[in-house]
C-alpha cells in the first residue's frame, strides 16, 4: 500500500525562514526588547544577558534564544479531565477549541449580542463539550455576573465543573494564578500529577512592538514552574502595532516569541511552550483587526511553518469571523480559517464559535463550526489507499447496468471515505421547502437546543465539585466578593 | 512666487503628506512675512479638509490620515512661535484635553483622534495612554479646556469613562467641561447612558462632534 500523505500548506520557502528567524534574532541582540517583570529581569542577569534597568529593557544574546529552542519540547501530551485520554499538541496533530475570550455572547432570540451571565457560561461550557471536533475546551466566555476580579478563575471554574476536555485559559491578574493553578491541582490530586498530566493551557500575550508586560510574563514564569503549558500569543496588527508587510510582522512576531521561550525556560528548563499567535491585517480604513482576513490567516500560516521548522509546538488563532451574525462571511471566513490551518498542522486551533473580531460568542455558531472542523479534519486525513489494487478487481465482469451501491465494498468503506453532516444542508429543494426554509443557523439553533436537552453533561464528581468550590468561594472572598452567582443545573 | 502660489502649495503639501514641504513652506511664509492666521486657514486647513474628503470617498486610508495630521502639526510647531512673538493669538476652535483611560495602554486610536483635531485647529493637548481620572480632570482645569475627550479600548475600562462624568458631577465640574468619549467597545448608548457629551465612531466625525459641542 502507498502510505497516504498529509496533505499541507506551507507558505515561504526556506531562504526566507531563516532569514526571518536571523533578523528576529538581531532585534532581540541589538534593539532589546521591554520586559516589566522583575523577576524575568532577575534571571536575564542571571543568564548574564545586558539589562537597562531604567528602561526594562533586555538585550538577548543568540546564544540563549538557541539554547532555550533547544530545550522546549517538542511535543506536549495533554490529558482530560479523568487523565485518561492524551492528547499530542505537536508534529502536525490538529486540536480545534473554541475561541477565547468574548465579552458577549449572540443572543439567539434577539440576535443582538449582549454580556453573558453564569447560565449562558455554563451552556456555552456544556455545549462545547459535546462537539466531537472540539477537541479542547477553552473559557470562551467572561460572566458578567461576577466582578470582573475573579473573572479569569470564575470561568476556569465553571469549565472544570461542566467539561471532561483539556482547557484552554489564561489569567487576567497576577494573583488570578494561584486560585487558577490550585482548581487544576484539585483534579489531579498534586502538583505532581498535574505536570505529568498537564489539563490546561494557559495563553500570554505580549503587547506589541516587542514588549512582555508584568502580568503575562508572570504568567510564563509560574506557569513554566507549575509544567503547565504557555501558549505565546504575539498579536502585531500589521501596520499599527507591527510592519505593514506580512514578512515584516512575521520577524516581530518571532523576535516576541523567542523572548517568551526564553522566558520560559530560564524560569525552568524544559518547560513546556506553544508557539502560538493572534495577529491580524489590521484594516487601515476602519482602524479594525479582522480575524478573517486572508491576509491574517496567511501570516498565522507561516509563523506556524516557522515554529515547525524549529520544532515546536504551534497554536493559531484561526477559524473564525469578523462577522455581526451567523451569515455567509461567519461560514466563509471560519471555514478557510479552519481549513487553512488544518493543513497547515496548527496544533491547537483556537477560534470556533468565535466571530466580531475575537469580542462574541455564538452557540449556534459553534455548532456550524464543529462542523466546519469534521471537514477540515476529512481533508487532512487526505486520500489513502484503501485496496490493493485500488479498483481493478471492482472492475472485472464490469456491464452497462453495473451500480455499486450494493457493493460490499462500498459499505465497507463508506463511512471511513465520506463525512455526513449535521446540519448543513444536503435536501432536494421541495423537501428543504416542506421542511420550513430552515437556513443553516435556524437549524444550528435547533441543534444547541437538542444537544443541551439530549447530552448530559460531564459534571464533575461531587469530591471534585466541592473542592473547586472551596477554592472558588476563598478567592472570591479574597477580593471581597461575599456571593457568588447560583448555578442552575 | 505669489501668495495665492504659497496658499496652494501649502494646501497639497499637507494633502500629499509631504512634511518637509509644510515645513518650508511655512518658514518662507514668515520670511515673506505673511499673515500666519491667514497662511493657517487659507493655506494649511484647506488641505486638512481635502484630506477630509478624500478619505469620505475612499479613497485615503488611515496611514495618509495620520501623515497629513503630522504635517500640519509640523507646520504649526514653525508657526505658533512666530505668533507668540507677536503676540498674536492662535486662532482655535476650542481647548481639547485628550487621553486613553487609566488601565488601558492603547492609544492608537485616540493618536488618530487627537492629530485630526489638532490638524482641523483645535488647541490639543494629548496626555498620552494609561491616565489617571484625576489627571484629566487637573489637565482640564489648568488649561481651561473646553472639551474632555476619553478613550477606552477594553470594555473594562470603558468604566473609567463613567466614573470620570461621575467625578466632574461631584465636583460640580459637570456644566464646566463637555466630555466625549470613543474607543472600540464604546457606542452611542453608552455614551447616553453614562452622560457624555459627545460621541464618536471614528476621527473624522470626532471633529465634526467636536465642533458641534462647542458651538455655544
Amino acid at each position: 500500500m502507498i502510505p497516504t500523505k498529509r496533505p499541507k500548506l506551507e507558505l515561504l520557502s526556506p531562504a526566507l525562514i531563516k532569514k526571518i528567524i536571523a533578523e528576529a534574532l538581531v532585534i532581540l541582540e541589538k534593539q532589546g526588547i521591554f520586559v516589566e517583570n522583575q523577576e524575568a529581569i532577575r534571571l536575564f542577569k542571571g543568564a548574564r544577558m545586558k539589562v537597562d534597568d531604567s528602561s526594562q529593557r533586555v538585550y538577548i544574546k543568540p546564544k540563549l534564544v538557541e539554547s532555550s529552542l533547544s530545550s522546549t519540547p517538542a511535543e506536549i501530551k495533554m490529558y482530560d479531565r479523568s487523565g485518561e485520554k492524551e492528547f499530542v499538541v505537536g508534529g502536525d496533530e490538529v486540536h480545534f477549541d473554541p475561541g477565547s475570550t468574548a465579552v458577549t455572547i449572540l443572543d439567539q432570540k434577539t440576535q443582538e449580542q449582549r454580556r453573558a451571565d453564569t447560565d449562558d457560561v455554563v451552556r456555552f461550557v456544556h455545549l462545547a463539550d459535546c462537539l466531537d471536533n472540539i477537541h479542547f475546551q477553552s473559557t470562551g466566555l467572561i460572566s458578567n455576573d461576577v466582578p470582573e476580579i475573579i473573572a479569569d478563575s470564575y470561568r476556569l471554574y465553571l469549565g472544570l465543573m461542566f467539561s471532561s476536555k483539556p482547557m484552554v485559559t489564561g489569567t487576567f491578574r497576577v494573583a488570578g494564578f494561584k486560585p487558577m493553578h490550585d482548581m487544576l491541582v484539585a483534579v489531579r490530586g498534586s502538583e505532581k500529577n498535574l505536570a505529568a498530566k498537564p489539563l490546561a493551557i494557559f495563553d500570554a500575550c505580549p503587547s506589541p512592538p516587542l514588549k512582555w508586560s508584568n502580568l503575562t510574563t508572570q504568567s510564563l514564569i509560574d506557569c513554566a514552574r507549575a509544567g503547565i503549558p504557555s501558549e505565546l500569543i504575539s498579536m502585531g496588527m500589521t501596520g499599527a502595532t507591527s510592519p505593514v508587510t506580512i514578512a515584516g510582522t512575521l520577524v516581530q512576531h518571532v523576535a516576541e516569541t523567542f523572548c517568551g521561550i526564553v522566558i520560559c525556560q530560564l524560569a525552568k528548563k524544559g518547560a513546556p511552550v506553544i508557539f502560538g499567535g493572534s495577529p491580524s491585517s489590521f484594516d487601515l480604513r476602519k482602524g479594525t483587526t479582522p480575524m478573517g482576513a486572508i491576509e491574517t490567516m496567511m501570516i498565522d500560516a507561516a509563523y506556524t511553518q516557522i515554529a515547525k521548522h524549529l520544532h515546536l509546538p504551534t497554536h493559531a488563532y484561526m477559524g473564525l469571523s469578523d462577522a455581526k451574525v451567523n451569515d455567509s462571511q461567519a461560514g466563509l471566513e471560519t471555514g478557510l480559517g479552519a481549513v487553512l490551518g488544518a493543513l497547515a498542522g496548527v496544533n491547537v486551533i483556537s477560534g470556533p464559535g468565535m466571530m466580531d473580531f475575537e469580542s462574541c460568542m455564538s452557540l449556534e455558531k459553534l455548532v456550524i463550526d464543529n462542523e466546519i472542523c469534521g471537514m477540515a479534519y476529512r481533508l487532512i486525513q487526505g486520500i489513502a489507499q484503501r485496496d490493493e489494487p485500488i479498483a481493478t478487481l471492482l472492475f472485472e465482469g464490469f456491464t452497462p447496468k453495473m451500480q455499486f451501491l450494493s457493493l460490499p465494498h462500498t459499505k465497507k468503506w463508506y463511512r471511513q471515505e465520506h463525512t455526513f453532516p449535521a446540519i448543513s444542508d444536503r435536501d432536494t429543494y421541495d423537501y428543504w421547502v416542506s421542511l420550513g426554509r430552515k437556513s443553516m443557523a435556524d437549524k444550528a439553533a435547533e441543534e444547541v437546543d437538542r444537544i443541551l436537552k439530549t447530552k448530559p453533561a460531564q459534571v464533575a464528581d461531587e469530591s471534585l465539585v466541592k473542592e473547586l468550590r472551596k477554592i472558588m468561594f476563598a478567592d472570591a472572598k479574597n477580593n471581597g466578593v461575599a456571593k457568588l452567582p447560583e448555578i442552575k443545573r | 512666487m505669489s501668495k495665492e502660489d504659497m496658499l496652494s502649495k501649502m494646501a497639497k503639501a499637507v494633502i500629499d503628506g509631504d512634511k518637509e514641504q509644510c515645513v518650508s513652506l511655512a518658514k518662507d511664509a514668515i520670511k515673506k512675512g505673511l499673515d500666519l492666521n491667514e497662511v493657517i486657514e487659507k493655506g494649511y486647513i484647506p488641505g486638512v479638509k481635502k484630506v477630509g474628503q478624500l478619505w469620505e470617498q475612499g479613497e485615503y486610508f488611515l496611514p495618509e490620515l495620520i501623515t497629513s495630521g503630522e504635517c500640519m502639526k509640523a507646520a504649526m510647531q514653525v508657526l505658533q512661535p512666530e505668533l507668540k512673538k507677536a503676540h498674536i493669538a492662535v486662532k482655535s476652535l476650542g481647548k481639547v484635553v485628550i487621553g486613553t483611560v487609566e488601565g488601558d495602554i492603547h492609544d492608537i486610536g485616540k493618536n488618530l483622534v487627537s492629530s485630526i483635531l489638532s490638524a482641523n485647529g483645535f488647541d490639543v493637548i494629548d496626555l498620552g495612554a494609561d491616565v489617571k481620572l484625576e489627571k484629566f480632570i487637573a489637565a482640564a482645569e489648568k488649561e481651561k479646556a473646553d472639551l474632555i475627550c476619553l478613550s477606552a479600548l477594553l470594555t473594562t475600562t470603558m468604566m473609567g469613562q463613567k466614573k470620570l462624568i461621575e467625578l466632574l458631577r461631584e465636583r460640580k465640574l459637570y456644566d464646566r467641561f463637555k466630555v466625549m468619549v470613543g474607543g472600540a467597545p464604546v457606542n452611542q448608548t453608552w455614551a447616553y447612558s453614562i452622560g457624555a457629551h459627545g460621541y464618536a465612531e471614528n476621527a473624522l466625525t470626532a471633529v465634526d462632534a467636536a465642533k458641534h459641542l462647542l458651538k455655544k
